[in-house]
Formats: C-alpha cells, sequence, structure tokens
C-alpha cells in the first residue's frame, strides 16, 4: 500500500529484536525456578576470584544458584541490616561483632584470612621498610608523604583507621588522598602517584606484575585480615532464605572448602587461609 | 603507551574469539536496552504528540516536567529506584531488586523523558496544516497521530536512537539496582568499570570498544537519517 515510514519500521525492529532478546533469557536460566541465595560480599574477595571457585562448588551441591552482590565491607552489612541479602561475607571482625550484637544476623563463622601489606615506592622515601606498621604511619604522617586511603568504608579503610587510631590519631594533611574506590582502583592510582598504600594481599599478587610500588612491610601481626561469614537474621526479612545461607556458612568450613581455598593460587602465591576451628591447618 | 597497545590487542582477541563473557553482557546490554526503550517508546511517542497538539490546564508544567527529565543524572535515578524496588521499598512485593527487570526499569525512567520531549519538539515544529489536511480527509485520531508521527519520522527516530544510546552506555542504573551479578545483570557498562577495577586492562578496553562499536552504529544511523530526510 505504501512504504512503512521510519519510526513504524523502527519501533517493529525493536519489538522483534525484544522478543529475540527475551527468549534467550529464559535458556540463560533467568526466571528457573532454582533457590536463590543472595550474597554480598567486599570488592577485594570478589576481584580475588576465589567466590568464583567456591560457588559453583556450592550451587553443584545444594541446588541453589548464588547472587553475588560486591560492595564495600560498610555496604554489604548494610544490605544485611536491611534484610536485602540472606548472607554476607565480609573482612571487618569488630563490625561484624556489633553487627551480631544488634541482633541482625544469627551466626557467624571465621572463614579464613589473609594480609594486609604497606606499599609504596621502591626509593621508600620515608624509610618505613620493616617497621611495626602503625609506626610506619605515624612516619609517613609526620613528614608528609603521599598516602592513598580507600576512604569508602571498606573492611580495608576501617583496618586504616584502626592503624591511624593506633597512633594516636590522624592530622590531615595535603598528601593525604581519599578515592572512594575498589583496591584494585585505589592501588592503580597509588601506582600513577607513586604513593604509599595499606592493601590486602591478594590484590597486591594479582596486581604485582602490572605495578612499580613494593610490599615494604608484610608479615606484621597486626595485618592479619580476618574474613567472616554472617547468616543474617530472618526476622529481617519474610523473603530471607535461611537455609541456604547455613548451608553456605557449613560449606565455607568444611574440609572440602578449606582445601579449595587452601589451594587457591595466583602465580603459585597462595591468597587465602582457611580459619575455621575444624580445620585448621 | 604499553598499557593502550597490551589492551587493544586483547581486546581485539577477545572480540575475534566470540568470548562468552564479553558476548553475553554484549547481548545482556542489548536487550536490556531496547526493552526499556521500546516500552518507553510506546507510552512516549503518543504522550509527546499529544502534548504537542493538545492543550489543557497543566500542560506548560507537564512539557516542563519532562524537559527537565532529560538531565537527570543516571546516578539518580538508579538511587531512586533503589528505594523504590528494595525489598523494604513501596514496590519491594514485586521482588525486582538486582534482576535484569531493575535495569529496564531505571532505563525506561531515563528513556521516557527524552522520547516524550524530542517528539515533542519534532510533532510541534511541523507546519499546523498537517493535522488540519489529515482531518479535512476524514482521518480519525489514530490516523492523525499516525499522520504526525510519519510527518515527523526523522525527529522521531533520533529521540528513540538518542534514548537508546543513553540507555545502552549508562552505568549507574545498572550498577545500583542490577548489583552487577555475573551471568545475570553485568551489562557492558558494568563489566568495564569491574574489569577496569580489577586491574584487566584488556578485558576492560574489549567492553568498553563494543559499547563504542555499538553507540558509533547509533550515531551513524542518526547520520543517515538526516542525510535522508534533507535529501528528500
Amino acid at each position: 500500500m505504501r512504504r512503512l515510514d521510519t519510526p513504524t519500521a523502527l519501533i517493529w525492529g525493536l519489538i522483534s529484536l525484544l522478543v529475540a532478546g527475551c527468549s534467550g533469557d529464559e535458556r540463560s536460566a533467568s526466571n528457573s525456578p532454582r533457590e536463590v541465595l543472595r550474597l554480598a560480599v567486599t570488592t577485594s574477595f570478589r576481584d580475588s576470584g576465589l567466590i568464583d571457585e567456591l560457588a559453583p562448588m556450592f550451587e553443584a551441591k545444594h541446588d541453589v544458584r548464588i547472587d553475588v552482590i560486591a560492595v564495600g565491607t560498610g555496604a554489604a552489612l548494610k544490605l544485611g541490616m536491611e534484610g536485602e541479602v540472606d548472607a554476607v561475607l565480609v573482612h571487618a571482625r569488630e563490625a561484624e561483632d556489633e553487627f551480631m550484637a544488634a541482633g541482625h544476623g544469627v551466626r557467624r563463622e571465621s572463614v579464613m584470612h589473609n594480609m594486609f601489606f604497606v606499599l609504596g615506592p621502591k626509593s621508600d622515601p620515608a624509610k618505613i621498610r620493616g617497621m611495626a606498621p602503625a609506626a610506619a604511619l605515624k612516619k609517613i604522617a609526620v613528614e608528609q608523604w603521599r598516602f592513598v586511603s580507600r576512604g569508602d568504608d571498606s573492611g580495608t579503610h576501617k583496618r586504616e583507621s584502626r592503624l591511624w587510631q593506633a597512633t594516636g590519631g590522624r592530622t590531615p594533611w595535603d598528601e593525604y588522598l581519599e578515592t572512594g574506590q575498589g583496591m584494585g582502583a585505589t592501588l592503580t592510582m597509588a601506582d600513577q602517584m607513586n604513593a604509599y598504600v595499606l592493601c590486602d594481599s591478594g590484590t597486591y599478587f594479582k596486581f604485582k606484575k602490572k605495578i612499580q610500588l613494593e610490599s615494604l612491610i608484610d608479615s606484621a601481626a597486626g595485618l592479619r585480615n580476618l574474613y567472616g561469614v554472617v547468616v543474617v537474621n530472618p526476622k529481617k526479612h519474610e523473603k530471607i532464605n535461611t537455609k541456604a545461607a547455613n548451608h553456605f556458612a557449613d560449606f565455607l568450613i568444611s574440609h572440602e572448602a578449606a582445601d579449595r581455598i587452601r589451594n587457591y593460587k595466583i602465580d603459585g602465591q597462595q591468597l587465602f587461609f582457611p580459619d575455621s576451628t575444624s580445620v585448621q591447618n | 603507551m604499553e598499557l593502550i597497545l597490551d589492551g587493544l590487542q586483547e581486546s581485539i582477541r577477545l572480540i575475534l574469539q566470540w568470548d562468552p563473557v564479553v558476548v553475553d553482557a554484549a547481548f545482556r546490554s542489548l536487550w536490556i536496552s531496547l526493552f526499556a526503550v521500546a516500552v518507553a517508546a510506546v507510552i512516549g511517542l503518543p504522550l509527546g504528540t499529544l502534548l504537542a497538539r493538545v492543550s489543557f490546564p497543566g500542560h506548560g508544567l507537564l512539557v516542563l516536567a519532562f524537559r527537565g527529565g532529560m538531565a537527570f543524572p543516571t546516578v539518580f535515578i538508579g538511587i531512586v529506584c533503589y528505594a523504590l524496588l528494595a525489598r523494604r521499598g513501596p514496590l519491594g512485593p514485586l521482588d525486582l531488586l538486582y534482576t535484569p527487570w531493575a535495569i529496564i526499569f531505571g532505563e525506561f525512567l531515563l528513556a521516557l523523558p527524552l522520547i516524550v520531549s524530542l517528539t515533542f519538539g519534532a510533532v510541534k515544529s511541523l507546519d499546523p496544516r498537517v493535522g488540519e489536511t489529515a482531518w479535512t480527509l476524514g482521518a480519525g485520531p489514530i490516523r492523525r497521530w499516525r499522520t504526525y508521527i510519519s510527518e515527523a519520522r526523522v525527529g522521531v527516530a533520533l529521540a528513540i536512537l538518542t534514548a537508546f544510546s543513553r540507555c545502552v552506555t549508562e552505568l549507574g542504573i545498572a550498577m545500583m539496582v542490577g548489583g552487577n551479578i555475573k551471568d545475570r545483570t553485568r551489562t557492558l557498562a558494568t563489566a568495564t568499570a569491574l574489569e577496569t577495577g580489577k586491574g584487566e586492562f584488556g578485558r576492560g578496553l574489549a567492553m568498553g570498544a563494543l559499547l563504542l562499536l555499538i553507540a558509533m552504529i547509533v550515531s551513524l544511523a542518526v547520520y543517515f537519517l538526516n542525510r535522508e530526510d534533507r535529501g528528500e
């Protein structure tokens, strides 16, 4: 009759693509009836890649799909507090204990740990190599060297704040910079700016080949980074899947998971050390 | 410089090898944005035409509101959608948070003001005699609406394409209400941010390049539409 006008053609094009898109999505199990475990983790843990090893093991065993949402530790606990997630896997022992004490969680298990390192330029202008962490930070602050902080209420940032407290509080100086970003992004920025930075070992090993910064303090007792899993209180929301969350906590402290955690390596470096009492290494 | 070259090499390799993670994110980005824009078009085209042709109390305010809506930052839409869709929010019972539908909802809100305002502008700039002529020729309201859209087709197509390119490249909404969940809500934009954060610059660049490719195809379509229109 008449030529199809452009908008009509465009709309038909959109609709047909849409139908194709939807059917494709259904195949990729979007609407499958499988049970879902919503898990909030910290970005540094997600970036380590370990969750991509552990989640499929658990999913195969329990026929539960894990939806991993990666945010800072503060945000992850907040999601648990508001009943948006079923379980939380973070590394901020004090905040976790407060979370439990306030009744937001019904169970907490120690899962594993890695280490924090203080990184800095090879030349180490503040001469902090091998010092105790708090003393080293103090020196960096007093001499006003450049230091890059996450500044995002993450587990790493909380640990940094605790170290500052141990020095008697941080006096602000111009070269103290807060990025508000994840560990990888912050580490990249610190590297570009030749700054000191506190970084978890997992992220450091992943970036080691791409950055100039070196690990200057890496074995101090105060730099242990403990990871725990918290099962969210089912009273927070009716949709919370406590059964799956408990199964997941059981799984994380099992021998099977501990073996996988122990054997997870990047460039031959072991990233995490299992901590649960049943599987002490 | 090495970083860029390595990244480019890696990105070409990933695209040529049809890397499942990259391709998966690309198709998800496409269908989510297409869906959002299609729904916004179904509502926005009639609404924009109506606003351009019919006057009623509060008309000016409504037009102004949609104009203002064109400038909504995606992070703002993201946080509003989060508050609406969270389990404790008013739309919580729908259980949409952290699903592709949540992203579609947000991108719909992003696209609607664009489509309404741009359609409004396109129809408004038509010669008013178009409608009158159609009317005297015995066209009913639906027929007249189709005449407007048809006469303003380039402007309308531009509206839809602009909305689409804004949706497919946005990051704030997808990150906040989608949650960047692997195999579920990871789009090209969130995947680019993620891979860069992880230091996987090659992968980040590959996804960014795909995003750029999609945006460029849309821009080219806009260019040729404009040229075709001027040629007539």
